[in-house]
């Protein structure tokens, strides 16, 4: 064991023969320990201002079981529950804001507690203390290193779902008449959400048989270069499929930038509102809208 | 490459990747075609086409500048959804064709224009 460490990617969890005879005293220890240790961890957690966003009793019951699953994991070497647990950990408190240095901050703290305890309890026969040292140290960063991963990927697991969730939400493509359909564009874009919007259009110019398309950016609050280029091409693209396409709702903000920006708009076919856009697309399309008598005023309210 | 002749216009329909030789070859046929029948539209159905690169594109304009002078307009119908969006990613023009959805879509545009207007839109 005498100068091996801990290499990355981090080697499985083993229980070499040094340890054999060591791990359980540990163990045991820290499992004696337990009640004292973790209120001594606790204390360190809010001296350090960590986890602001969760209660003290809390605390206090998740404190219980990671120190329960952390001497597991030095126990058996495997850490496949602790991994289990701080996934499911992650998830219960990452939608409350808990920050991925918090997360590392206490499992730090929770290995320097015990380190400092086991340095206490040994300190009289130092050759102990070493080997102790030995087997307890790469256990414990293999800890730190599994809960601190765990807690990223899960993040990015939460993170990758709302993405979709937000890309599914707000790319809806409208019929509105027959031949006819909107798209309405609610929110920023990027050149990602810019190329799946075009996608979903040309699909939807395909599956709904669509001569026009009223692309509504009343909701989009501003544009760059990129985007703006995205958009001319996506209006010629649908043209290519035989539908014209018609911009609505450019904000004076987004036409000053679109002018600033000199992009080309001249195969662009804009009008002011989503109300007009309709109109210009039903001439289009050759709709003429009647106005027939007004319905009894029971019937409108 | 067969020629369909419906009307007053004919219909090719591009079934894979065109060669060089293909190309020229359709672009003759079109062209005496047009004159053989006294054509006024010719539809190019590339709905099977899932590349249109830029050999194919310069190819297709030629088909339509031939038969223009020729007297007869040429619609490109049936361009999918990702081939469209490659071909303006690329900056492919398709000048003087006109583009529309489908085989019907394209004979209707080739109505409208026999027609004296001119707009490739619907």
């Amino acid at each position: 064991m005498n100068g091996q460490k801990p290499s990355l990617p981090t080697p499985p969890l083993e229980t070499h023969e040094i340890d054999a005879e060591l791990l359980p005293k540990l163990v045991a220890y820290l499992r004696q320990m337990s009640v004292e240790l973790r209120e001594k961890w606790v204390s360190r957690i809010s001296e350090a201002q960590l986890l602001g966003v969760m209660s003290p009793e809390e605390i206090f019951s998740e404190v219980k079981a990671v120190y329960d699953n952390y001497v597991d994991a030095l126990e058996t070497g495997s850490v496949e529950s602790l991994q289990a647990y701080a996934r499911d950990l992650s998830e219960r408190i990452i939608h409350r804001g808990v920050e991925t240095h918090e997360v590392l901050g206490i499992v730090l703290l929770l290995r320097d507690v015990l380190a400092r305890s086991l340095f206490l309890r040994y300190q009289d026969d130092p050759e102990l203390l070493d080997r102790i040292l030995d087997s307890y140290e790469p256990a414990a960063n293999r800890i730190a290193v599994t809960v601190g991963v765990s807690f990223v990927e899960e993040r990015e697991r939460v993170i990758r779902e709302q993405q979709a969730a937000i890309r599914e939400l707000s790319t809806p493509v409208l019929q509105v008449r027959d031949r006819l359909v909107i798209l309405p564009i609610i929110g920023a874009i990027d050149s990602q959400r810019a190329r799946q919007l075009t996608e979903q259009l040309l699909n939807a110019i395909q599956a709904n048989r669509a001569k026009v398309v009223v692309i509504d950016i009343t909701g989009v609050a501003s544009i760059d270069m990129t985007v703006a280029n995205h958009l001319v091409q996506t209006v010629n693209a649908a043209r290519l499929m035989g539908a014209s396409a018609i911009i609505t709702g450019l904000s004076s903000g987004i036409a000053q930038t679109l002018v600033d920006l000199r992009v080309d708009l001249s195969t662009m076919n804009t009008v002011g509102d989503l109300q007009g856009g309709l109109e210009e697309a039903e001439r289009l399309l050759g709709y003429k809208v009647l106005h027939s008598d007004p319905a009894p005023p029971d019937r409108l309210a | 490459m067969p020629i369909l002749k419906q009307g007053d216009y004919l219909i090719a329909s591009i079934q894979s990747a065109l060669s060089d030789s293909e190309v020229l070859e359709l672009r003759d046929d079109l062209a005496e075609r047009v004159g053989q029948f006294r054509a006024r539209g010719i539809v190019v159905d590339v709905t099977a086409l899932d590349v249109i690169d830029s050999f194919a594109a310069r190819a297709l304009r030629t088909i339509g500048s031939t038969a223009k002078l020729r007297g007869a307009e040429t619609v490109l119908v049936g361009i999918q959804p990702d081939v469209a969006m490659a071909m303006v990613q690329f900056e492919l023009d398709l000048q003087p064709l006109h583009t529309a959805l489908d085989l019907e879509e394209g004979l209707a545009v080739l109505r409208r224009t026999a027609r004296g207007g001119d707009d490739d839109g619907p």
